[in-house]
């Protein structure tokens, strides 16, 4: 055995080994976690009257269930991204489903059976779109606009303007899942807890999640290694739209009515969820605590701003600052960690 | 018997006529440097061989048999491996989650099947501490340099005993000092009895290491003689089309 030291072919002194800290400082949701604790602590100390009211229990549930639909649809959303796409039907998917729900609940169905059919029509929302930007190579940003305006106008024909609210025999089940808590913590947390372990797992541990992040590294690079691209393109809009489907039912059980203008506008503030948890518009790169804690930053800022007195007209304002704010984070990171 | 033979390959596109009865023959423990201009062939020689298309024309024999590949996946299987002049590898991933990429590494019992990282760690690293090169399995490839970068397509390669190695442009995005050490990379693999495929513009390197030398010209094979027979003169000669054929 030969001591002598073998040149290396990459020829350059390796980087030092980053530690555990600069890993950790290094990732965006470790500081929009920062941004979720510090700003009911700061505004406490800004606003006297304030301290109450954040930390009291209704408030507190209130947020947390706020952001759980939002969060819940961000789930889906991120494995899209992950993959290098954008699935911008979100929206108009939460009012067919919730549609799809209010309506066989109406008409006597049970609960089980309507929730069944808004899930399988969400999949097959997901599924349509994932099959043209799969197999057909559309752009995913152009093929989910278009199923948000079909999503939008299918709501309006299936529903025909009408508004649900009685929901049959099972109308108790539907408000208690939707809108009732299990040991003091409210059912869509609950949910989205669950998922968001599942997702975790899935992302971290998984041959599929592993996979996902090879296609928005590399798409071709992943197809030549033996990834099967499209098919895993497609489930990752069906996913999306799964997910949708279970945070309309929890939505329309919490709001105890459903009309066609239900989620109008909802894709901007699941994508805006994923941006501000770091999540990289160009794929590759998020998890699913990460959009978890960006659809928590936004309802905290939201709820501190209201208890704050500030002028509701100027929410969208802030909210708006924060993803700026989140992108540049971005970069300065990007810049750091190369 | 040769490791890969390939008799009256033709392939068309179209009007284009990409490849015109090419016969080629591959030897275990030979590096074979295929030259040419652009638009010669090499690639689409390459791409045959690396299962991205079956051929318009003629047959493709691994080891005596015949065989018909219609994705990279198929030939990867039967042993013949890429390096692409991209190296087809994710920015985002770890070196190691790149050499294992499509073959990941698993453990537990269905339906919780989970990513053995540990298990694929610590390969990675024996493959790279084989081809002497620095590279740290859990590093993410985004942070890494050229010569890095290459080791990693590298090892890739190597996770299977592959037969065939295809090396397009190895040293085409790399120092001069990472070229000598490609090279040397290159004779390794020959010695442990694969067939290498040198693609190459590089002269030098090519006539640094290969032991045959097949030149392609306008979709013709124009010269397929062992190196020492040949001359760097000869082979521009045979490029260009001042020679005809040798």
């Amino acid at each position: 055995m030969s001591t002598q030291h073998a040149p290396a072919i990459d020829g350059e002194f390796a980087r030092p080994r980053p530690t555990l800290w600069q890993k950790i400082i290094a990732k965006q949701a470790f500081w929009v976690t920062l941004a979720v604790i510090i700003i009911p602590i700061v505004m406490t100390f800004v606003e006297p009257t304030f301290s109450g009211a954040f930390f009291k229990e209704d408030n507190f549930f209130n947020t947390t269930r706020n952001f759980a639909f939002i969060a819940i649809m961000a789930l889906g959303q991120v494995a899209v991204m992950i993959t290098g796409g954008i699935d911008l039907a979100v929206g108009s998917t939460l009012a067919v489903c919730g549609i799809v729900l209010g309506l066989l609940m109406e008409s006597g169905y049970s609960f089980w059976t309507a929730a069944l059919a808004c899930i399988i029509t969400g999949i097959l929302i997901g599924a349509v779109n994932g099959y043209l930007i799969a197999y057909w190579r559309l752009s995913p940003f152009v093929v989910t606009l278009g199923m948000l305006s079909i999503g939008r106008s299918l709501a309006l024909a299936i529903s025909n303007n009408k508004f649900f609210h009685r929901f049959g025999p099972d109308r108790d089940l539907l408000i208690e899942i939707g809108g009732g808590k299990t040991f003091g913590i409210a059912n869509p947390v609950i949910v989205l807890i669950i998922l968001a372990l599942i997702m975790g797992f899935i992302f971290k541990y998984t041959r599929y999640g592993r996979h996902l992040y090879a296609i928005g590294g590399n798409e071709h690079a992943s197809q030549l290694s033996g990834v099967p691209v499209d098919v895993l393109k497609l489930s990752v809009y069906v996913l999306s739209s799964f997910m949708t489907a279970i945070s309309a039912i929890l939505m329309v059980g919490w709001l105890g009515s459903v009309t066609n203008g239900i989620g109008i506008g909802y894709e901007l503030r699941v994508i805006a969820s994923t941006v501000i948890g770091g999540v990289n518009l160009l794929g590759g790169e998020g998890g699913a605590y990460a959009v978890v804690v960006g659809a928590a930053l936004i309802e905290i800022i939201r709820n501190s701003l209201l208890l704050a007195g500030v002028d509701p007209y100027w929410q969208g304002t802030f909210v708006g600052m924060f993803i700026i704010f989140a992108v540049l984070l971005e970069r300065v990171r990007g810049r750091k960690v190369g | 018997m040769p490791l890969l033979e390939m008799n009256g390959i033709a392939m068309r596109f179209g009007a284009i006529e990409a490849l015109a009865g090419v016969d080629f023959t591959l030897e275990a423990g030979k590096i074979t440097g295929l030259m040419g201009d652009n638009g010669a062939g090499k690639s689409t020689l390459v791409k045959i061989i690396a299962g991205n298309f079956p051929p318009s024309e003629g047959e493709v024999k691994l080891e005596g048999k015949p065989v018909h590949f219609h994705k990279p996946v198929d030939a990867r299987a039967a042993g013949i491996e890429v390096v692409y002049q991209d190296l087809a590898i994710c920015n985002n991933l770890t070196a190691s989650a790149n050499v294992f990429l499509g073959r990941e590494e698993m453990h537990g019992i269905w339906p919780v099947r989970i990513l053995n990282e540990w298990k694929m760690s610590a390969r990675a690293r024996e493959l790279f501490a084989e081809l002497k090169s620095e590279t740290r399995p859990d590093d993410v490839v985004r942070q890494m340099s050229g010569g890095q970068r290459q080791a990693v397509a590298i090892a890739r390669t190597h996770l299977s005993k592959a037969k065939i190695v295809l090396m397009d442009e190895p040293t085409a995005a790399i120092s001069v000092r990472q070229v000598a050490e490609v090279l040397e990379l290159l004779k390794r693999l020959r010695d442990q009895g694969m067939a290498v495929v040198l693609i190459s513009h590089r002269m030098p390197d090519v006539f640094a290491v290969a032991d045959q030398i097949v030149v392609l010209r306008r979709g013709h094979k124009v010269a397929d003689k062992p190196i020492v027979q040949s001359s760097p003169e000869e082979v521009t000669g045979l490029i260009t089309g001042a020679i005809r054929a040798a």
